[in-house]
C-alpha cells in the first residue's frame, strides 16, 4: 500500500520518491529494533517491580540510611514465670505547626479540655509562637489520641512513638533498669542486653520470681521504715543453680520515670555497692579452715585474751575469756577465735581460699552496675586476722550470697545469674569438699537454733544462717552508730534450696528491739518473715521439727510475752554462749572507744536444756 | 459510546473517526491515574513543607483542563500545521531558554524556570518535543531533496539545544534530548559506523559529565556503591515497594510519601506501589509500554518519513522518560530527577507532555491517501 501514493505522484519527483521510499523502508526496519528495545526495557521494569514487591521484598539493592519514623520494637523482659517486667507500647505523640493554627486561644482551650494535665496558658503560648514545630504532648493513650483527633484542629499531627513500660514499677527497678526516650537501655538488664533487646528477639526470661521479689521488697521496705534505715539489700538465690529469684536494693525508683529519682535511688547496693560485711564473713573463715584441715569441729582456740597487734587489739565484744570450740567460735561469733583460726590456716592459704570464692574480682552477672571489691594489696597477718571476721575487705552483697550458696550446696561455686537457667552450670568449680559443706550447714543451723539468728527461724523450714553487724568506715575511722546489719540465711538447711541475704544499711534501733540495731535484731527477723512467705510458694515442704526446736520456739514466745529485756553476759554457763553471739565484732583502738551496744538474741532461753524447762511451763 | 456519527464531517467528528482511539484511551487513563496519585501523594508532601494539604492537588486540577485542551487541540491539527506549531514553539523556547539564566529563578541549584504570572514554566520542557519534530522535519527534508542539508541543520540545532541545556545545567534533559535525537538519526538512515561513533560520543559525554559535574558524579557513585553516600530516597522507595505486596496497603495508607521529599514527583511510582500494590504497578507499566509500542506498530504502515521520524521521536521521548523514572525509583539505575509522564505532579511538565502527545495523536491520525503528503 505504500506504493500507491508514489504512483500518483508527479513524474518529476519519481526519482527522489525512490530514495524517500527506500529511507522509509529502512526506517521501519530500524523502528522494529527500537520497538524491541522498548519492549525489553518495559519488561525489565515489570520484572524488577515484581521482584522488589513480592518476589524478594525487603532486600533492597541499595541500603544505607535507616528508615526514619518507624518506632523500634524493643524486646520484652519477663520473669521466670512469664510475668511481664518490661515491654514497649506503640503510642502517638501530638505536635503542632503553629503557623497553621488559626486561632491559638480556641485551640488551646479545646486541647486543654481533652488533655486536662496540660496547662492552657502554656499551650496558648506554644501555639501562638512562630515556630514550625512544637510538641503538645508525648505518648498519648489511644483514647486521648482519638479525643485530640476529634477536635479537628488543623495544624495538629501525630507521630508514632514507642514507649517503654514497666508494669511492675519500682519492684524490679534495679534488676530491669530502664531505657531512655530514644529506646536505648541506660541501666540494668535493659542496658546489659541492649543489643538483643533492640533486635527485638524473643523476650528475655529472667531468673526472678516476681512473687518472691514482691515478698522481699515488702519486708525490706517495712524494715527500712521501722528502723529508719538509709537503705537495704535483699536477695534470694537458688543455691543449686546460682539463679537469683529476688534482688532488691532500697531505696529504689520507678523506672517509668527514672529522671525524677535522685541519683542515690539509682544506686544498686546489691551489686555496685561493696561493704565490709562483718561477721557473716566468718562463714568463709570457718569453712576455709575446716576444709584445709587446720581445724576441726572438735578443735578450738583460746579466746581468753584480746589479740594485740601494734596499735590495734582484737576483742570479743562479750568475751568468754576461755577456750572456745569451733562451733562456739562460729555461734558466738568470736573475733579472737576467727582471727586465730585464719592465722592457723596461713596467710596465703586463707587469701587463696577467698580468691577462689571470687572475692578479689568484680562479680560476674548480667548487670552493668558491678562494683569492684576492695582488699589489701599488701596482705599481711594483720589483714588475715581482720578479714577473718569481716573487716579489711569489702565485697558486694551479691558476692556474699553467691559464696554462701557454695558453702551449703555441697561445695560448688555457681556463677550467679539473673537469667533463667535451664540446666545446671557445667564446670562450676568446687571450692570446698562435700563434708565441709555438711559441717557448715550444721554450724549455720546452730546459729539459728541457739545463737544470734533465732528470729530467722521458721517452724518446719529449718533455717540456718549467720548474722553480721559491721560498723561502717567513715571519716576518721569506724563509726559505731553507723551499722551495716545483715543476716544470710539458708533453707531448708538439711538439703538447701535457697539462700536469702538481707542487709540493712544504718538501721536505728527502735522500741521493739530495745534500741538494738544489730544483724540478729533487724535483719534476721526479715529473713524469717520472707521464708515464711516464700517457702510455700517455692514448693519447699515443711518438715516436722525435732522436739528441742519446738520447745525452743515456745520458749521464745514466752520471752516475748514477758517482755524480758535481753541481758548481756548471763552467768549460767549453759546460757553464756547466747549473749556473746552478738555481732559487733570490733577492732578497737587502744584508746578504748566504747564498743557499740551489744547485740543479743532474746535472752538466755536458747540453750536447749534450759529452755525445755521454761517452755514446759 | 460514540459521540459522533459516522457521517459527521465537522472538525471534531472527523477527528474522532481518524484519531487512534486506543492511544487516546491509554492517555486518558494515565491522566486519570496521575490525578488520583497526586491526590494520594501530594497532601503528605504539602503538609511537610508547610502548605495547605490540597495545595498541589488544586494546582494539578487547575492544569488538567488546560492540558486536555492542549492535547485535543494539537491533535486536531493536520501534520503540516503540527510541524509549523512545533517550529514556532521551538524558536520561542530557544529564546526563553537563553533568557532563563538571566531572568529565571533558581530551584534546587538550577535555573530552569521562568515565572509567568501565577505559573512558572520550564521552557526546556517544551523545547524537548518541539525539537524532536523539527529534527524529524530536517531529516525527512534532507532525505527527500538532496539540496537540503537536513542532517547538518539538525545536528547544528541539536548542538545549540545541548549548549543551552548544559548552561542551566540540566543533565537529565541533555540525556533525553540526545537519546531522542540519536534515535531519530538512526531511523533516518544513519550509517552504522556513525551509529557506533555517536554511541561512543554519548558514553564519552556521560564520562565527561561524571568528571566535571559533582552532582552527577555523586549520584552515580551512590548507585554503584550505596555505602558511599546517602541513599535515603532510594532505599526508602524500595521499602515502600516491599510493603506494597500484591494489593498495596490501600489508598492513603502509604508512609513513603511522608518521608521522601519528592514523593509526588520523582518517586510517585513508589507511592503507587505502596498504596495500590503490584497489579496496579504492572498495569501502569503496561500502559506506558502500550502507548509506545502501539504507536510504533502503527508507524510500520506509515507512508510519510517525516511523520514516522517525528512520531517515533516523540514516543521515544515519552517511553524513555517513563523508563528512566521507573528504573531509578526501582534502583535499576542512578537516580535522575525525571518525571513519570502524566503521573508525576508538575504543571509545566504536564502541559509539555500534553503538547507532545497531542502532536503524536495528530500525526498518527488516519489521513486520506492523497492528503498524507506534506
Amino acid at each position: 500500500m505504500t506504493a500507491v501514493p508514489s504512483d500518483v505522484m508527479q513524474d518529476a519527483r519519481v526519482e527522489l520518491q525512490g530514495t524517500t521510499k527506500g529511507a522509509l523502508e529502512a526506517g521501519k526496519n530500524r523502528l522494529l529494533v527500537v520497538g524491541a528495545l522498548f519492549a525489553l526495557a518495559f519488561s525489565a521494569i515489570a520484572l524488577r517491580t515484581a521482584e522488589v514487591m513480592v518476589l524478594k521484598p525487603g532486600q533492597p539493592r541499595a541500603h544505607g540510611a535507616q528508615m526514619a519514623g518507624a518506632p523500634p520494637n524493643r524486646g520484652e523482659i519477663r520473669d521466670r514465670n512469664g510475668e511481664l517486667l518490661a515491654t514497649s507500647l506503640a503510642t502517638a505523640s501530638v505536635y503542632a505547626d503553629p503557623s497553621l493554627i488559626r486561632d491559638p486561644d480556641a485551640a488551646a482551650r479545646k486541647i486543654a479540655q481533652v488533655l486536662p494535665e496540660l496547662n492552657e496558658a502554656e499551650l496558648r503560648a506554644k501555639l501562638a509562637s512562630d515556630k514550625r514545630f512544637v510538641w503538645i504532648d508525648r505518648n498519648l493513650t489511644p483514647r486521648q489520641q482519638y479525643a485530640v483527633n476529634r477536635l479537628g484542629i488543623p495544624g495538629l499531627a501525630f507521630e508514632r512513638e514507642a514507649r517503654r513500660v514497666y508494669p511492675q514499677g519500682s519492684l524490679v527497678a534495679h534488676v530491669v533498669g530502664f531505657a531512655g526516650v530514644d529506646n536505648r537501655g541506660l541501666a540494668g538488664i535493659e542496658r546489659f542486653f541492649d543489643q538483643s533487646l533492640i533486635a527485638g528477639e524473643a523476650p528475655i526470661a529472667l531468673s526472678l520470681d516476681i512473687r518472691v521479689q514482691h515478698a522481699m521488697h515488702e519486708e525490706l521496705s517495712a524494715a527500712v521504715q521501722s528502723f529508719n534505715a538509709i537503705g537495704a539489700v535483699g536477695m534470694v538465690m537458688d543455691v543449686r543453680t546460682g539463679e537469683l529469684l529476688a534482688l532488691v536494693s532500697l531505696p529504689d525508683f520507678d523506672p517509668n520515670h527514672p529522671g525524677s529519682a535522685p541519683p542515690e535511688s539509682r544506686f544498686n547496693r546489691a551489686t555496685l555497692g561493696t561493704y565490709e560485711m562483718g561477721s557473716t564473713f566468718k562463714i568463709f573463715t570457718v569453712a576455709g579452715a575446716l576444709d584445709a584441715g587446720t581445724t576441726t569441729m572438735k578443735g578450738g582456740y583460746d579466746a581468753t585474751h584480746p589479740i594485740k597487734i601494734g596499735r590495734f587489739s582484737i576483742e570479743d565484744y562479750h568475751a568468754k575469756k576461755r577456750f572456745l570450740t569451733t562451733p562456739e567460735i562460729f555461734v558466738h561469733s568470736s573475733n579472737i577465735g576467727a582471727a586465730k583460726m585464719a592465722l592457723d590456716m596461713g596467710v596465703s592459704a586463707h587469701r587463696a581460699f577467698l580468691e577462689s570464692l571470687g572475692f578479689t574480682a568484680p562479680a560476674r552477672i548480667e548487670l552493668p552496675e558491678i562494683g569492684a571489691p576492695l582488699w589489701p594489696r599488701a596482705w599481711r597477718e594483720v589483714n588475715t586476722m581482720t578479714i577473718a571476721f569481716g573487716h579489711g575487705m569489702a565485697v558486694s552483697p551479691l558476692q556474699i550470697v553467691t559464696a554462701t550458696a557454695a558453702m551449703v550446696n555441697g561445695g560448688v561455686l555457681n556463677t550467679p545469674t539473673l537469667l533463667r537457667r535451664e540446666t545446671l552450670e557445667e564446670n562450676a568449680p568446687r571450692v570446698i569438699s562435700p563434708q565441709t559443706s555438711a559441717e557448715m550447714r550444721k554450724l549455720m543451723r546452730m546459729v539459728v537454733e541457739q545463737g544470734t539468728g533465732k528470729s530467722a527461724d521458721v517452724p518446719g523450714y529449718r533455717v540456718g544462717g549467720k548474722t553480721g553487724t559491721a560498723e561502717k568506715n567513715g571519716v576518721g575511722g569506724y563509726k559505731k552508730k553507723a551499722l551495716l546489719s545483715s543476716f544470710i540465711g539458708v533453707f531448708p538447711i538439711d538439703e538447701p534450696r535457697y539462700a536469702i541475704a538481707v542487709m540493712i544499711d544504718e538501721p536505728k534501733g527502735n522500741k521493739e528491739t530495745y534500741g538494738y540495731a544489730t544483724g540478729g535484731w533487724v535483719a534476721a527477723p526479715v529473713v524469717g518473715r520472707i521464708v515464711r512467705r516464700v517457702g510455700p510458694l517455692l514448693g519447699v515442704e515443711p518438715v516436722e521439727d525435732p522436739a528441742p526446736e519446738q520447745k525452743q520456739k515456745k520458749g521464745m514466745v514466752v520471752t516475748a510475752n514477758t517482755g524480758a529485756r535481753p541481758r548481756m553476759g548471763a552467768a549460767a554457763p549453759t546460757l553464756a554462749g547466747m549473749d556473746a553471739a552478738a555481732p559487733p565484732l570490733r577492732i578497737t583502738a587502744p584508746l578504748g572507744i566504747a564498743p557499740p551496744p551489744g547485740i543479743s538474741a532474746p535472752t538466755g532461753i536458747s540453750t536447749p536444756t534450759g529452755i525445755s524447762t521454761l517452755a514446759a511451763y | 459510546m460514540n459521540p459522533f456519527a459516522r457521517n459527521d464531517t465537522g472538525a471534531l467528528g472527523r477527528w474522532w473517526w481518524t484519531v487512534d482511539r486506543w492511544t487516546l484511551a491509554a492517555l486518558a487513563a494515565l491522566l486519570a491515574i496521575g490525578t488520583l496519585l497526586t491526590l494520594a501523594a501530594s497532601p503528605a508532601v504539602a503538609a511537610r513543607i508547610g502548605l495547605d494539604s490540597l495545595y498541589f492537588v488544586r494546582r494539578q486540577i487547575m492544569y488538567l483542563p488546560l492540558a486536555i485542551t492542549v492535547l485535543v487541540g494539537v491533535s486536531l491539527l493536520p501534520a503540516r500545521e503540527i510541524r509549523r506549531v512545533a517550529a514556532i514553539t521551538f524558536l520561542f523556547g530557544l529564546i526563553l531558554m537563553a533568557l532563563t539564566p538571566v531572568f529565571g529563578h533558581e530551584i534546587k541549584g538550577a535555573k530552569r524556570w521562568l515565572a509567568l504570572g501565577p505559573f512558572s514554566i520550564q521552557p526546556s520542557e517544551f523545547v524537548k518535543p518541539a525539537f524532536a519534530v523539527v529534527a524529524a522535519w530536517m531529516f525527512a527534508a534532507g532525505s527527500a531533496q538532496a539540496a537540503i542539508p537536513g542532517r547538518l541543520i539538525s545536528t547544528g540545532l541539536f548542538l545549540v539545544v545541548l549548549a543551552l541545556l548544559a548552561r542551566q545545567p540540566d543533565f537529565g534533559m541533555v540525556v533525553v534530548v540526545s537519546a531522542v535525537w540519536f534515535t531519530q538519526f538512526f531511523l533516518a538512515g544513519l550509517s552504522l559506523v556513525w551509529v557506533v561513533a555517536l554511541g561512543l560520543c554519548g558514553a564519552g559525554g556521560i564520562v565527561v559529565a561524571y568528571l566535571t559535574m559533582p552532582h552527577v558524579a555523586s549520584r552515580i557513585d551512590r548507585f554503584l556503591d550505596p555505602a558511599s553516600g546517602d541513599t535515603f530516597q532510594v532505599s526508602t522507595a524500595l521499602e515502600a515497594f516491599a510493603s506494597g505486596r500484591w494489593f498495596g496497603r490501600g489508598p492513603g495508607e502509604g508512609s513513603v510519601k511522608s518521608i521522601i521529599p519528592d514523593a509526588h514527583a520523582d518517586f510517585v511510582f513508589a507511592v503507587a506501589a505502596e498504596e495500590f500494590g503490584l497489579f496496579a504497578c504492572l498495569a501502569l507499566v503496561a500502559l506506558f509500554g502500550f502507548v509506545v509500542l502501539r504507536g510504533f506498530w502503527r508507524l510500520l504502515r506509515e507512508t510519510d518519513l517525516f511523520v514516522l521520524l517525528a512520531t517515533a521521536g516523540l514516543l521515544t521521548q515519552f517511553g524513555l522518560q517513563a523508563f528512566v523514572n521507573m528504573a531509578s525509583t526501582l534502583s535499576l539505575m542512578p537516580t535522575k530527577g525525571m518525571t513519570l509522564p502524566f503521573i508525576s505532579y508538575g504543571g509545566s511538565s504536564l502541559l509539555a507532555l500534553a503538547f507532545a502527545m497531542g502532536m503524536v495523536l495528530g500525526l498518527m491520525r488516519r489521513r486520506p491517501l492523497h492528503a498524507g503528503r506534506s
